[in-house]
């Protein structure tokens, strides 16, 4: 039951991938990759990451395609061919990806290839509860980091954003 | 045959409140207006049957039975999707609304929770997620209809509802700081026993504040008035579903009455106690009655969401439309400090007075 469900994510989640550089309409490309975003939040479902999920689907689908598809509604689709002439140097960065995938596949085929059997959720603190001691004591440094960079970017988008508006004053 | 026998209860329970939902914004298209006529000093609806009660029947036969436009220039398969896209989120939601007890029954040697589909561990952000999809039939639907007013409708849709999804999502933290839990069940059990225990005036932090930030920013995210900027009638004709006729324009209606109700349902369980009484315990339980007592939680229950719901009017009746400058500013420069404040100070109190 678990090997159907895992094939059918794995399914759509490669081919949604593709879809989403091989459409020409962005506005498909960005439905694609809300399928996609789904398909994966399914697949932290089947491993009992529910939490995860919530989040995948809460912060990608809610909010970041939400702002890619504002973006792609306001150019013109007919004209915008500039992203189309990309073949030899996706193609040649593809090749180089599989490559490096398949070496890895190889070297790590082990015993423990098989997936990790994740936790019986009945027993012991929830989901949720465990992200949450995990990031707070074991991966606290990493968090901080994380947060410090989030708020670098922050500050940064409201210097850029706020230029103008400071020239015009001074002039 | 335990899976068929469990699939058929949930498919059940699934129809049960699909019904109750569909039947209530029924009600919800005739109270609308009625209430505003009475609060504009006039009747509403009187028609069709008697005192204008079948008027929605009349709605649904007349907008069932009119011509299907799909514009020229539009994209045909995006335009067909948007109303589909808009109304699966809102539907969708309910599955974790506990709409009673959290008694379990046995039926055909299954245990069958009857007031809630499916009470998972993370029931609010199950439906923070649904909300935010629901934002993707808004915003289709005004670009595919190629029209400018459809696009502007789906653009201001697009910046408010990510803009207000914050807010609630920000507000409702601090209620799951104090319950410890993100199961609407387990939050709404931790409120039992009279309303000096429900969220929005419990100890150590009253969430006062977060349950109006909360409000507030659920009228804006369900396109009600005074926040209804993407479909603006003097601005906009009707914005992102201008283009729009027939059942395809029933979805976006049935959308927005739906997600009014789920705003409605989430804000009775969060922070007014969701099926509790104001008083410990029920009267049907104390006077011996305990098997009937969930019929007096239900209507506790359904009296919340029907307060929410007549606010929703009552605001419609009362406010202008606010501009949109007006409605981003208030959304990042008060709705959003509020909201951060309100997290801090729960956290600072949960901790010294752990409940």
């Amino acid at each position: 039951m678990d090997h159907i469900f895992f094939f059918y994510f794995a399914a759509v989640i490669a081919t949604t991938s593709v879809l989403v550089v091989a459409l020409r309409n962005p506005v498909y490309s960005a439905l694609a990759l809300l399928i996609m975003f789904f398909h994966v939040a399914g697949l932290y479902v089947t491993l009992h990451a529910e939490f995860l999920a919530a989040v995948q689907i809460v912060v990608y689908a809610g909010a970041i395609l939400v702002l890619y598809l504002f973006v792609v509604m306001l150019l013109s689709i007919k004209s915008e061919e500039r992203y189309h002439n990309q073949l030899p140097v996706a193609g040649l960065l593809g090749v180089m990806l599989c490559t490096e995938v398949i070496l890895l596949l190889i070297q790590s085929r082990t015993a423990s290839s098989a997936p990790a059997i994740p936790a019986d959720p009945a027993v012991g603190p929830g989901n949720t509860e465990m992200i949450g001691e995990a990031l707070y004591s074991t991966y606290l440094f990493p968090f901080e980091v994380a947060s410090l960079i989030l708020l670098v970017a922050m500050i940064g988008a409201i210097i850029l954003a706020k230029k103008d508006i400071n020239e015009r004053v001074q002039q | 045959m335990e899976i068929g026998l469990r699939l058929a209860v949930s498919l059940a329970q699934i129809a049960a409140v699909m019904g109750v939902v569909m039947l209530t914004v029924m009600v919800l298209t005739l109270a609308e207006r009625k209430v505003l006529g009475w609060m504009q000093d006039r009747m509403g609806p009187m028609e069709v049957g008697p005192y204008g009660v079948l008027q929605p029947i009349a709605d649904g036969l007349k907008l069932f039975f009119k011509e299907d436009i799909i514009p020229a220039g539009a994209n045909k398969f995006l335009f067909t999707l948007a109303p589909i896209l808009a109304l699966v989120p809102a539907m969708i939601g309910f599955a974790v609304i506990p709409f009673g007890p959290s008694m379990t029954i046995e039926l055909f040697g299954m245990q069958i929770k009857p007031f809630v589909i499916s009470d998972i561990n993370i029931g609010i952000l199950y439906i923070l997620a649904f909300a935010s999809i629901g934002a993707y039939g808004i915003i289709l639907g005004g670009w595919s209809s190629n029209s400018k007013y459809s696009l502007l409708g789906g653009l201001r849709s697009a910046a408010q509802v990510i803009s207000y999804e914050l807010c609630v999502g920000l507000a409702i933290v601090g209620v799951i700081l104090l319950s410890g839990s993100l199961s609407l069940v387990k939050i709404t059990e931790a409120q039992a026993g009279g309303f000096w225990n429900w969220f929005i005036i419990a100890m150590p932090f009253p969430q006062i504040f977060a349950f109006v930030v909360y409000v507030i920013s659920a009228v804006a995210e369900t396109n009600r008035v005074p926040f209804d900027l993407p479909e603006a009638e003097s601005e906009l004709v009707a914005g992102f579903f201008t283009e729009y006729s027939g059942m395809r324009f029933a979805f976006f209606f049935i959308a927005e009455y739906a997600n009014m109700i789920l705003v409605s349902c989430v804000a009775a369980a969060l922070f007014l106690g969701g099926w509790n009484a104001p008083y410990p315990g029920t009267i049907l339980g104390h006077i011996g009655l305990d098997s009937i007592a969930w019929m007096e939680n239900v209507v506790w229950f359904a009296a919340k969401v029907y307060f929410f719901l007549f606010l929703f009017f009552w605001l419609r009746a009362t406010l202008p439309r606010l501009r949109y400058d007006q409605l981003m500013r208030f959304g990042w420069k008060v709705m959003l400090p509020i909201a951060l404040g309100n997290i801090v100070l729960t956290a600072i109190a949960a901790y010294f007075f752990p409940r």
